[in-house]
């Protein structure tokens, strides 16, 4: 329970309310998953679970690692806040993360909703660091609007790779967008990927999970295929504070990120 | 527990118990009567104890009442649990002092005292030992539940009387001590004397036995404290036949009974205090006006509140129907899976405390009677 001394790097602006931190952590070893999430501290103010959104340039003397926070509540703003040189508290890594193993030899599909991306890309780094090991990959991507599209540098140079596809969907846009507008979900039909030997990464909103589930069903695709990030309160992130219960699983533990086919009854129900 | 030959302790010899465990570093704490309840307080010698006092308890009552006698333990459990010293409801975790850009992390001390429980009954010890299955068992144990714990000495009672809303024969949890204690006594009544039927279950236990005054039970003491303990769950007047409860909980998850329990339940979370095994915490950061100074504590959190499931944006369960679903699910369902071992050990103190009177056996009855069938598990 008791965090690191880590310290902010570089800070980046990636969208609305929306940072990325560098974050040096003072350790060297620690592996770290795609899927995986740390424990924050802004000191006097909280702690909160940020997901992983990649590696900084860790050198021999310190891991360097990415952790994108949208400014919404007390600890996630006086986190955007914090700037070069700023110390906070660190614990981590914890949870289960996508199976990047399961994927080697399959197609990939990854659909992620808003913030959703943020736990979806180490998965993408790892995929495009070690391209040959899978089939096709493709990212869909919905955001509300164009403003709030996140690593847009980062997508615009993917696109321009000729080994993944790439489409992005926005709820609403001024006359400007020339892209696809309406919901994420409408873009796994036309996806390119093969349902008898393809798998499914999946983070967003629940609603948008729940939606994309149905799509990639109706894909094809069985439901021990499909791999979703659970989003629940989580204090201790070790199993013990039973906050992230989710089911009979607890979302620190055995989560964040769940095969389908486990949770499926739960996603049906409210307010589970 | 593995039984030791019986012994017989009288009341002085009770009394050198405590002094016994007192002069060996041991912070007694035990059964006292405080503000109308028998609360788990300090112990300084027998006459601490609630001599003559035994609880009335009903779904959402509980009184204390003068008995005949001057039984010490003739009462069954009161609105506390052991998880007040054990699991406390608040406990430091660290400290940080920031200078200039410079943060310094200090963790909290570990506990260093020894505390000797008294008046442990069998449901109480069932309860410790699923407490700790959640906090020790797992891959990260919580280290401050695991120094207390292993330092403690525990003096368990077996009971005498049953409480209104006990149901722990249904559970399998008691009232006869079978493990996890270093003493447990049986109080009898021999020869117009009232005195207490030792046995040791531990080489702790074995050792603090040898310093006291004591001799061995005669064959009528052992069977008079056999048949104590069997008048009390003959006793039992509330039952939730366990085995099948999971299933049926998991499999109903939409009853029209969560609703109707919904319109009863005020939210207020006296069931997962009282609980001896509910150990949900949260954390609270507090720092000094100029910013430099922050500490973290853990304290107890129930699953009732609002704030316990809020992600940004909301909180996952709003409606009461949905929170006393998860409180109960949890306690009688998930936890196997969680744990491998449920939550719930029949003390009925939820049922006691509940200002309404909600009595989960008889939640589980009425799942029970408008159940869907089995196989037809919700969401599946």
């Amino acid at each position: 329970m008791l965090p690191r001394v880590a310290r902010v790097r570089r800070r980046r602006r990636d969208g609305p309310q929306v940072w990325t931190l560098d974050i040096e952590t003072g350790e060297t070893d620690t592996a770290t998953l795609p899927g995986q999430f740390n424990m924050l501290t802004a000191f006097g103010i909280g702690e909160v679970p940020i997901s992983l959104s990649g590696l900084g340039e860790s050198s021999a003397a310190s891991q360097r690692l990415l952790h994108t926070v949208r400014a919404v509540g007390p600890v996630s703003a006086a986190l955007a806040r914090l700037g070069p040189g700023d110390a906070l508290g660190l614990r981590g890594p914890f949870g289960v993360g996508w199976p990047m193993a399961a994927a080697a030899g399959r197609d990939v599909v990854i659909v992620a909703g808003g913030l959703g991306l943020a736990p979806l890309r180490p998965a993408l780094h790892h995929l495009l660091a070690d391209r040959g090991r899978y089939g096709n990959v493709t990212l869909l991507y919905g955001t509300r609007s164009p403003d709030d599209i996140l690593f847009r540098r980062e997508l615009e140079a993917w696109r321009r790779r000729l080994d993944i596809d790439i489409e992005v969907t926005v709820d609403h846009a001024r006359s400007g967008w020339h892209g696809h507008v309406g919901v994420v979900t409408t873009l796994v039909a036309h996806a390119s990927f093969d349902p008898q030997n393809a798998i499914a990464l999946v983070c967003g909103p629940e609603v948008m999970m729940r939606f994309t589930i149905n799509a990639l069903r109706d894909a094809g695709l069985t439901d021990d295929t499909i791999y979703l990030s659970v989003e629940r309160n989580m204090k201790c992130a070790v199993g013990l504070c039973g906050h992230c219960q989710y089911g009979p699983t607890l979302v620190c533990r055995d989560g964040p990120v769940m095969r389908y086919d486990r949770v499926r009854g739960l996603l049906a129900l409210k307010e589970i | 527990m593995a039984l030791s030959r019986q012994s017989v302790l009288t009341v002085d010899g009770l009394d050198a118990l405590i002094g016994k465990l007192r002069e060996r570093g041991y912070r007694v704490i035990g059964p006292s009567v405080r503000d109308h309840a028998i609360v788990y307080d300090d112990i300084g010698d027998v006459a601490d104890l609630p001599r003559g006092w035994t609880d009335e308890q009903d779904a959402g009552q509980y009184r204390l009442r003068r008995r005949d006698d001057d039984a010490l333990f003739g009462y069954v459990v009161g609105p506390q649990s052991w998880k007040k010293y054990l699991h406390p409801p608040h406990v430091a975790l660290w400290r940080a002092r920031r200078t200039g850009k410079d943060v310094r992390i200090e963790p909290a001390p570990e506990p260093t005292e020894r505390l000797a429980l008294l008046g442990v009954r069998s449901c109480e010890l069932h309860a410790i030992a699923i407490q700790d299955r959640v906090l020790l068992s797992g891959a990260h144990v919580d280290p401050g539940y695991r120094a207390r714990r292993e330092a403690a000495f525990i003096v368990a009672v077996n009971c005498g009387v049953t409480g209104g809303t006990c149901f722990c024969v249904s559970m399998r949890t008691g009232p006869k001590v079978d493990a996890g204690a270093d003493i447990a006594l049986t109080e009898i009544v021999t020869a117009g004397e009232r005195v207490f039927v030792l046995e040791t279950g531990s080489d702790k236990g074995a050792a603090l036995l040898a310093d006291l005054p004591h001799r061995w039970a005669s064959a009528a003491e052992i069977a008079e404290a056999k048949a104590v303990v069997a008048r009390a769950a003959a006793a039992m007047g509330r039952d939730l036949a366990a085995d099948d409860v999971p299933e049926l909980l998991l499999r109903n998850l939409e009853h029209p009974r969560w609703d109707d329990v919904a319109q009863r339940c005020l939210t207020c979370g006296n069931c997962t205090m009282v609980c001896p095994t509910c150990f949900c915490t949260t954390v609270e950061d507090t720092s000094s006006l100029d910013g430099t100074e922050t500490a973290r504590t853990q304290r107890w959190d129930s699953c009732f509140t609002m704030d316990f499931s809020y992600i940004h944006g909301g909180s996952v369960r709003t409606s009461s129907r949905s929170r006393y679903r998860q409180w109960m699910t949890h306690k009688l369902a998930t936890w196997h899976q969680q744990f491998g071992t449920s939550g719930c050990v029949g003390c009925g103190r939820c049922i006691t405390w509940c200002p309404v009177g909600i009595d989960i056996t008889e939640e589980v009855r009425a799942i029970r009677a408008g159940s869907r069938a089995e196989g037809d598990r919700h969401g599946d």
